[in-house]
């Protein structure tokens, strides 16, 4: 991360050379820039991939609405040239429910963390799910709320450490991809911010999903969980990935709980077809007078 | 603008508050209706559900309040009309994202039937006592439009008249109706399209380079735009610039938070309705709104008769408060009365307007039920005959408390 950050100061400061431009100028705000994120966070990374996602995946950046809720990946929607929404905290899939069903020309992009979107929000991602609306969840999954100094998430392991479970977490934390597989997604990915290359073909595929798809982005959290459960800084935290990652896809999602430092089943592991909400009402309404809606 | 033809169920009615609200945003051109079930709305979310299709309007069940107001601003953004219907435990849900959506500057209507509170209180029967939760019920300084319909044909007109005030200011505007008015049903005529006046969007329509969807026209209202048009929108509910982004010092703060409350309160004369009558020459003049000021015109009739000189003034815009209407009238009168189905609400800030020029009566109502009129008649009478000036808020004892309190109740009553 440090590295990017340099790299973005260089632009800003120094007057670039005729036709050198960031690679990624066209998606990021670079006014912005530099970012909020702490050094070794994953945020960035998952942003990147995603920014490559999107080019790959060859979708009109115009008609791409990314909304985010609270919290460090929350911030990711300010950063990224698209419409972006950065609404209140659990609420950024309710929100991309009401663009995606308002106007069905629009693919909404829900990006968000781990506390926004399965704590405070969880309600509005398994419901969307179940209705299966247009729409690419992206999780960051860094297992702690950062933005508020290092609390307890639904996602922390058990027995881990944060400032609000000090003797340990005594709660057993939610296997993501199982809740949105039995909830009725049709895509379910879950990658490393050290899988790169991965999530960024994971990202470009389910972008190209018609219907609830969502992929989870393990990340690390230098600044919080790792240094709360002394497990080293962000480099530290990707070799513990590369040595404790195994990729199955295909993986039934009961098998994907995540213990206090143990192995991580990533891989894509749904990947089907069911119609979706904006589907189903065309058609049972396309005898109504004005009952159906164009789909971009 | 006209309504479009396609979107007004033209015709002569005799149904409820509710549905004449709903048939009301339909007309209005709202495209969007997310709802969650709530006694004693519910019958306004299932007649935009039911015709809704008809006129090209979408609706969706959401999972909790949270989800239907959040989804209506998503909905705003995406370039449509949109609302949300409600009641007590409902609204108080929607609290946060009512702020979120003054903090977006985002056009949007919510119905509030207003039911006994607090908490569930009694579902299925009126009150009024959320006045002042839609006033300040979220966190910071902002200001939106309330206004309280008191017939089914008001609740057609007015709900037309909402979304027109949102659009016109940016801001959310709410529709404080109640139980009694949602569940009336009465005669309610929907004229023609042409005859129905709509406010459009205030889109942005120059360069796309030159955007910036906070810079205020100089009526201080900015020029809204919508997703998937390539502008690159960036919309969040921290403290923005002009250009959207986030600012957190207090210069900025100062700058962008004032003019939130300023595009209210610098246009007040804009946007508040009142129907005053024979308050020129009123000893007495009796302040309502909504179902209590269509109960209070038998009582300032019974009034009248007696010989007692009452005036009305019955506020169709609550919110923001006709504060120089009340400063001006304060100057010719002995007395307000103000009836409402709460324990004080609306009549501090009548008393906060007289300056202690006049003596103000309220008329308190614990709700699930409305005003006797001969209370709000006694009270007329008794503050037409008080001489001396009185401090603060006087309590008018009514019938009800006095057979409550003074009998008893019995717990088999």
């Amino acid at each position: 991360m440090k590295a990017k950050e340099t790299k973005t100061k260089e632009i800003q400061s120094v007057p670039s050379k005729k036709g050198e431009i960031h690679p990624m100028e066209n998606l990021l705000r670079m006014d912005r820039m530099p970012h909020i994120w702490c050094p070794s966070c994953g945020i960035g990374l998952a942003v990147t991939a995603f920014a490559s996602a999107l080019e790959k995946a060859n979708i009109d950046p115009d008609k791409i609405s990314i909304v985010s809720g609270i919290g460090c990946t929350g911030r990711v929607a300010g950063y990224v040239k698209l419409d972006s929404f950065h609404t209140t905290h659990g609420r950024p899939i309710a929100f991309g429910t009401g663009i995606r069903v308002a106007n069905p020309k629009i693919k909404v992009v829900v990006f968000s963390g781990d506390g926004d979107l399965i704590a405070i929000g969880g309600n509005h991602f398994i419901h969307a799910a179940r209705r299966n609306i247009d729409m690419l969840v992206v999780c960051v999954n860094n297992f702690i709320y950062a933005m508020t100094g290092g609390q307890v998430a639904p996602t922390t392991p058990l027995a881990a450490y944060a400032t609000t479970s000090p003797y340990g977490c005594v709660e057993p934390p939610f296997n993501i991809p199982y809740i949105a597989d039995s909830s009725g997604a049709v895509y379910v990915a879950r990658w490393t911010t050290l899988h790169i290359r991965r999530l960024i073909n994971s990202l470009a595929e389910a972008l190209q999903k018609k219907g609830f798809s969502v992929v989870e982005v393990i990340s690390p959290c230098g600044m919080y969980y790792s240094r709360i459960n002394k497990l080293g800084d962000g480099l530290d935290m990707m070799k513990f990935y590369h040595d404790n990652v195994e990729i199955r896809h295909g993986e039934d999602t009961k098998n994907l709980d995540i213990g206090f430092q143990t192995k991580i089943i990533c891989g894509k592991f749904v990947d089907r077809e069911r119609p979706s909400y904006m589907e189903r009402y065309n058609q049972w309404l396309s005898g109504v007078k004005g009952g159906s809606r164009d789909e971009g | 603008m006209k309504a479009s033809p396609t979107d007004v169920l033209t015709g002569i009615y005799y149904i409820d508050g509710d549905v004449a609200a709903g048939y009301g945003a339909l007309a209005a051109g709202c495209k969007l209706v997310a709802g969650y079930p709530i006694t004693p709305s519910t019958e306004a979310f299932e007649a935009m559900c039911r015709m809704g299709p008809q006129v090209g309007t979408v609706f969706i069940q959401m999972e909790d309040e949270f989800g239907s107001i959040s989804a209506v601003l998503g909905a705003v953004w995406s370039g449509v009309k949109s609302m949300t219907i409600t009641s007590g435990p409902g609204y108080s849900l929607m609290m946060e994202s009512i702020g979120f959506g003054a903090m977006l500057e985002t056009p949007f209507v919510l119905l509030n039937i207003q039911r006994g509170g607090p908490s569930t209180g009694v579902p299925t029967k009126t009150g009024q006592a959320d006045m002042m939760q839609s006033r300040w019920g979220s966190h910071g300084d902002y200001e939106l439009i309330a206004i309280s319909p008191d017939s089914p044909q008001e609740m057609f007109d007015y709900t037309i008249k909402a979304f027109n005030l949102a659009e016109k200011y940016r801001c959310p505007v709410m529709i404080m109706s109640d139980e009694c008015v949602g569940h009336m049903t009465e005669k309610v005529v929907i004229p023609e399209a042409d005859k129905i006046e709509i406010e459009p969007r205030r889109f942005y329509k120059g360069p796309p380079e030159k955007y910036l969807p906070f810079s205020p026209d100089p009526d201080l209202v900015p020029k809204i735009a919508k997703a998937g048009d390539g502008l690159g929108l960036y919309i969040t509910g921290r403290v923005h610039d002009e250009r959207g982004y986030p600012v957190k010092n207090e210069e900025f703060k100062a700058k962008y938070v004032r003019r939130l409350v300023d595009k209210i309160r610098l246009n007040k004369d804009k946007i508040i309705e009142l129907k005053e009558e024979s308050t020129d020459d009123a000893d007495v003049v009796v302040v309502s709104y909504g179902i209590s000021s269509r109960v209070a015109v038998k009582g300032v009739e019974i009034a009248r008769q007696k010989g007692i000189k009452v005036g009305a003034l019955r506020l169709v815009t609550v919110w923001p408060f006709p504060d120089e209407k009340i400063i001006d009238l304060a100057k010719k009168v002995k007395a307000f009365v103000v009836p409402e189905i709460n324990y004080g609400q609306i009549v501090f800030d009548v008393a906060r307007c007289c300056h202690g020029q006049a003596n103000v009566v309220l008329i308190p109502h614990g709700g699930a039920g409305v005003h006797n009129p001969l209370d709000i008649s006694d009270a007329i009478e008794s503050a037409a005959k008080e001489d001396k000036k009185i401090e603060g808020v006087v309590e008018f004892k009514t019938r009800l408390e006095k057979i409550v309190f003074e009998r008893g109740l019995k717990f088999k009553e």
